[in-house]
């Protein structure tokens, strides 16, 4: 029996009773909705913290970047000397140190919930409601079955990136149905563009990933993870094991191919068609307030977060660390449930730190780059980045082919099936 | 058969069944009878959802997602798109219009006996350990068993598509 299973059985005696599967799927929801509300919520914070940071700096805008500690020193006099403390002398690094702006996502928070729930009058009010939760089903779905850390994920699913792409599917109905349901024209053209856009740039993502897929015989997130553990014929291979730097570095087209599909899949700059605010006042959210509105910004910032783990999953190794991972192994193992808790925090981190650095790379590039037009879309998606996604998936297939028939030249007495 | 019952509505794996037979099967029936054809397109992704679902139940964890990212994500995104773009059909209540709906109950009643009789009476096969993965026997039997079929409708798809881009592209008139 699965120890978690004796474990339910043993905290909750009345589930002694029921099947081993409906206890595990008991003990998934719970999880699930323990994760969502404890990692995907703060996730989406720390995003948009982030966030504005970056725009403050980019376009000389202060003011996100100070309601914080600072502020609240700041309040009374006595505090505001201890706050001004830091600013002289030798202490001024340690001021320098305390955040500013990070009190800002907790008030828009608290803002959001107090905000009135505004429903226009003309709305398809049934479609106006649900749509916000189909969108974010869609894209918190994708949370499950995320190697987070080494061999650990809420679901072990053999058919893991598969099942990411297919429930991401779910947004774009979302997305027509909030710019269905506003009656406005606004919103439904920022729909339908988002919509387009979501299910042209599918296809080059879906390919891009697939060459990686094809590469690890698995679809498996977590057997993906493992396969990147060695490379090059080196078991130790740390970073090198990736699949970005695996074939001589031939595997980078598919990564910046799946990243640049990533962005445009989440509607972020350059390809934020669907909410132009010159043409569109703000695309398919137009007429959403208060907490209804921010279920979208939760649905993209944790969208945004999930493409740079696919990436991160898919290319750059997942959890693993540049470093050999074989090597904390063999020291964390030898220290007992310390060394357990050690390495689950090992791979969190580089997980974390890696699919943030994507997300910061896409805010970046929301300050820095203008917006494509539509025609320039769909002919970077069509002629540019599917012909190339495709020719590689064929040359990355050649390249396996023959590595495998050069491994079964070097060791004719084992007899591998091809898989 | 009446203890049968008895014993599966004891075991909870029947009611997520359950739950997910009438999310279908409810959706489907807003899709036929609503009058609104957004909201029948609304109602099919339900449909499609609770068919994934059932899916899912059988251990067809493959299909279950290919059921989502094929009919949800394009096959519900077209229909969706079809929809929209119809000229005024916020102001007309042109669609759905049910008609003859004697004969269309004869009929669907008759299939639905038809269908009851032999799911009834098939004797079926009690498989004790599915498998747990699918997609590799479904990828050897499309490139293996299934290679011909495959093929051919994949050219079948491709003509489909060149016919589209052939009707979609507005002819450079010569000056």
């Amino acid at each position: 029996m699965h120890p978690v299973i004796t474990f339910a059985h043993n905290v909750l005696p009345f589930t002694k009773g029921w099947p081993d599967w409906v206890v595990y799927v008991a003990i998934v929801f719970v999880v699930a909705f323990g994760i969502l509300n404890t990692l995907v919520a703060p996730l989406t914070g720390i995003s948009t913290y982030i966030e504005r940071r970056m725009a403050g700096r980019a376009q000389y805008r202060w003011g996100p970047n100070r309601v914080g500690f600072r502020s609240l020193l700041d309040a009374l006099p006595v505090t505001r000397w201890i706050g001004r403390m830091g600013d002289i002398g030798p202490v001024k690094a340690i001021g320098r140190l305390i955040p500013g702006g990070l009190l800002q996502f907790a008030a828009d928070g608290l803002k959001l919930f107090t905000k009135e729930d505004i429903i226009p009058a003309k709305a398809d009010k049934f479609l106006f409601r649900a749509s916000p939760y189909v969108v974010m089903a869609g894209s918190f779905a994708a949370f499950a079955v995320l190697p987070v850390s080494f061999n650990f994920r809420a679901v072990n699913f053999n058919i893991g990136i598969f099942y990411v792409l297919g429930i991401s599917s779910l947004v774009v109905p979302g997305i027509l149905m909030a710019g269905w349901g506003s009656a406005n024209k606004w919103a439904l053209f920022g729909g339908m563009r988002s919509a387009s856009q979501i299910v042209s740039y599918e296809i080059p993502v879906a390919i891009s990933l697939m060459t990686a897929v094809m590469l690890a015989g698995t679809m498996n997130m977590t057997d993906i993870v493992n396969a990147q553990r060695s490379g090059y014929g080196i078991e130790k291979a740390g970073a090198l094991g990736w699949y970005v730097f695996r074939y001589g570095g031939l595997m980078i087209v598919p990564f910046v191919i799946y990243f640049i599909g990533g962005c445009a899949e989440v509607n972020r700059t350059p390809f934020d068609l669907p909410e132009g605010e010159s043409e569109l006042v703000s695309g398919y959210h137009t007429e959403y307030s208060g907490f209804r509105w921010s279920f979208f910004f939760m649905a993209e910032y944790s969208n945004m977060f999930a493409v740079g783990a696919i990436a991160t999953t898919m290319f750059l190794g997942g959890p693993l660390p540049p470093y050999p991972v074989q090597l904390t192994e063999q020291l964390f193992g030898g220290m007992g449930h310390l060394g357990m808790v050690l390495r689950f925090l090992e791979g969190f981190a580089w997980f974390f730190i890696k699919s943030y650095f994507f997300v910061l790379v896409m805010i970046h590039m929301r300050w820095t780059l203008p917006r494509y037009r539509v025609d320039q879309l769909m002919h970077l998606c069509w002629k540019v980045l599917l012909p190339i996604a495709l020719v590689w998936f064929v040359l990355m297939c050649g390249v396996r082919a023959v590595r495998m028939e050069m491994k079964l030249a070097a060791q004719p007495a084992v007899a591998e099936v091809t898989r | 058969m009446i203890a049968a019952l008895g014993l599966a509505v004891k075991n909870p794996a029947t009611w997520v069944f359950l739950a997910f037979a009438a999310v279908t099967c409810g959706s489907a029936l807003v899709v036929a009878v609503s009058r609104s054809l957004v909201y029948s397109a609304y109602a099919l992704l339900l449909t499609f959802f609770g068919v994934a679902g059932l899916y899912a139940f059988l251990d067809a964890d493959f299909l279950a997602a290919a059921q989502l990212l094929v009919y949800v994500g394009g096959i519900l995104v077209l229909i969706l798109f079809g929809v929209m773009l119809t000229h005024k059909i916020r102001d007309i209540n042109l669609s759905n219009e049910s008609t003859n709906p004697v004969v269309g109950a004869v009929i669907s009643g008759f299939l639905f006996l038809a269908l009851a009789y032999v799911s009834l009476m098939t004797d079926w096969q009690v498989v004790e350990h599915p498998a747990s993965a699918t997609s590799g026997e479904i990828g050897r039997a499309f490139v293996g068993k299934y290679l011909l079929p495959f093929e051919v409708s994949s050219v079948l798809l491709l003509g489909a598509l060149i016919g589209a881009a052939y009707l979609a592209r507005r002819e450079k008139r010569e000056a």
